[in-house]
């Protein structure tokens, strides 16, 4: 796309793609270290990433404030409103995110107080699944790129699937032995917060795809004729 | 919707320079078009051409039709004077007629056209309060006209067109001359007048583009590159020219 003809506005613009862009790459960051926490038994890894969450929720008021300015100064239409709105509404998408593995720590500080559960290889098959679609959805939004988005919320079936089967196995755990209910269902939490880390990937797929091609894929039998 | 006029492969020039070059668009009834696009682009010259002001220049050339209510108004026969009073016209600069007062201001156009007008008074207060000014002059209305602020002087040039009852008022840059307070009176009287009448503004202000019309045409090197309901045009226009012209990446 061509550059705009006033450069202070561009300057705008790359910056908001950018600090979305690293809010993004620094959530990443926090899922992956908060699963390695839960494999690796590392407690002071998850206190770590409790307290890395500032640094998210520092970048989320830094993009909202500049997407005001961008807003107030500009008036941006077409192709940059649609940029703008999208930036100030994934923002929120991946501060949630954030907070889930925030979530995914406590339930691991919890579980390292206790001992050792059969290790369970869905869990790590799910991480890696929902943090891939994060990490593709992002990819979209910078190449702009439609296909790659409806390939990230086609992959949501499988991570709730993935969830589905995590659940089931926990529950035989729980019934063969009731001393297996408190860590079962720490870890029945975990999935579910990987499953919504997957949710969260998939709005800022339909997203990326609405600015794109300006179309909104959204709830899409809610829509009176 | 209906259409209002219909411009059909509208072609025009001053002497040999081409300055419309085959635009087809409606203009829907009772509602308010917009036209935008860079200096030069024809937008001026398109809304001239909708009420036979475009012959007056010297050299001036005319080809295509241009329809209002399914007639042409370049057929023959057609009697150009009559065609500008179903059809009027407000202009960049607030021009109310100087020797006149605020009353012969809005009473010029009937009595212009030989019009007889029974009730003179009754037609004064009803104009000006459909323009939201009899409040501001009823007390004045032997002042001469510019004897107001800018924004009062366009809004009784605006009057002044109305006071014929046109069916079509074409607007060119109306509140280019005017302060942001003025310019917020005059487009909100827009707005009211669109539920009555047919508008056309050009203007170079897209934000009053966006904020006044119904429909948005872009116009650029003599084209219409789009013409579309005002909505769409600024949150996802289908041309990328019309895209590069409103996000501000030309030239």
């Amino acid at each position: 796309m061509k550059r705009h003809t006033d450069r202070e506005y561009e300057a705008e613009l790359s910056s908001l793609r950018e600090r979305v862009l690293l809010m993004g790459a620094k959530v990443e960051e926090m899922i992956q270290a908060s699963i390695r926490a839960l494999v690796e038994r590392d407690s002071a890894l998850a206190q770590a990433m409790i307290e890395f969450d500032h640094q998210i929720n520092r970048l989320e008021l830094e993009t909202d404030e500049l997407c005001m300015r961008v807003l107030a100064k500009r008036q941006p239409v077409a192709s940059d409103l649609r940029f703008i709105t999208i930036a100030l509404k994934l923002v929120t998408d991946l501060e949630r995110c954030g907070d889930l593995a925030v979530n995914i720590c406590e339930r691991v500080l919890e579980l390292n107080e206790e001992p050792p559960m059969r290790s369970n290889q869905g869990m790590l098959l799910m991480a890696t699944a929902a943090e891939s679609m994060i990490h593709d959805a992002l990819d979209a939004f910078v190449q702009g790129d439609p296909e790659r988005a409806q390939q990230v919320i086609a992959r949501d079936k499988v991570v709730n699937d993935q969830y589905t089967e995590m659940v089931r196995g926990l529950l035989t755990y729980m019934m063969e032995d009731p001393r297996n209910i408190y860590r079962a269902t720490r870890l029945q939490s975990i999935g579910k917060y990987l499953e919504r880390i997957g949710d969260h990937a998939t709005n800022v797929a339909e997203m990326v795809v609405f600015m794109v091609k300006g179309k909104d894929i959204r709830h899409l039998g809610s829509r009176g004729a | 919707m209906s259409e209002k006029m219909k411009a059909e492969a509208l072609r025009c020039w001053f002497g040999k320079s081409p300055a419309l070059k085959g635009v087809s668009m409606p203009v829907v009834a009772e509602k308010v078009t917009a036209i935008i696009g860079p200096s030069g682009c024809g937008k001026s010259t398109f809304i001239r051409c909708l009420n036979r002001m475009h012959e007056l220049v010297p050299g001036a050339r005319v080809e295509g039709r241009v329809l209002l209510d399914g007639a042409d108004i370049y057929g023959n026969g057609v009697d150009p004077v009559r065609v500008r009073r179903r059809v009027g016209m407000v202009f960049q600069k607030p021009n109310p007629f100087p020797t006149m007062s605020i009353r012969d201001n809005v009473l010029a156009g009937p009595r212009l056209n030989g019009l007889s007008v029974p009730d003179a008074e009754e037609l004064v207060e009803r104009t000006l309060r459909r323009v939201a000014l009899w409040d501001e002059v009823k007390d004045v209305l032997g002042r001469s006209g510019t004897s107001l602020s800018g924004g009062q002087q366009q809004r009784l040039c605006i009057a002044r067109a109305i006071a014929l009852e046109p069916e079509v008022v074409l607007m060119d840059e109306p509140c280019s001359a005017l302060d942001p307070i003025a310019t917020a009176k005059v487009e909100e009287l827009i707005h009211e007048l669109g539920e009555r009448y047919t508008i056309v503004i050009v203007t170079h202000n897209m934000q009053q583009a966006a904020r006044v019309s119904h429909y948005t045409a872009f116009f650029y090197l003599g084209e219409l590159v789009e013409y579309t309901d005002t909505n769409s045009l600024f949150t996802k226009p289908s041309d990328s020219r019309t895209e590069d012209y409103i996000t501000g990446r030309f030239g």
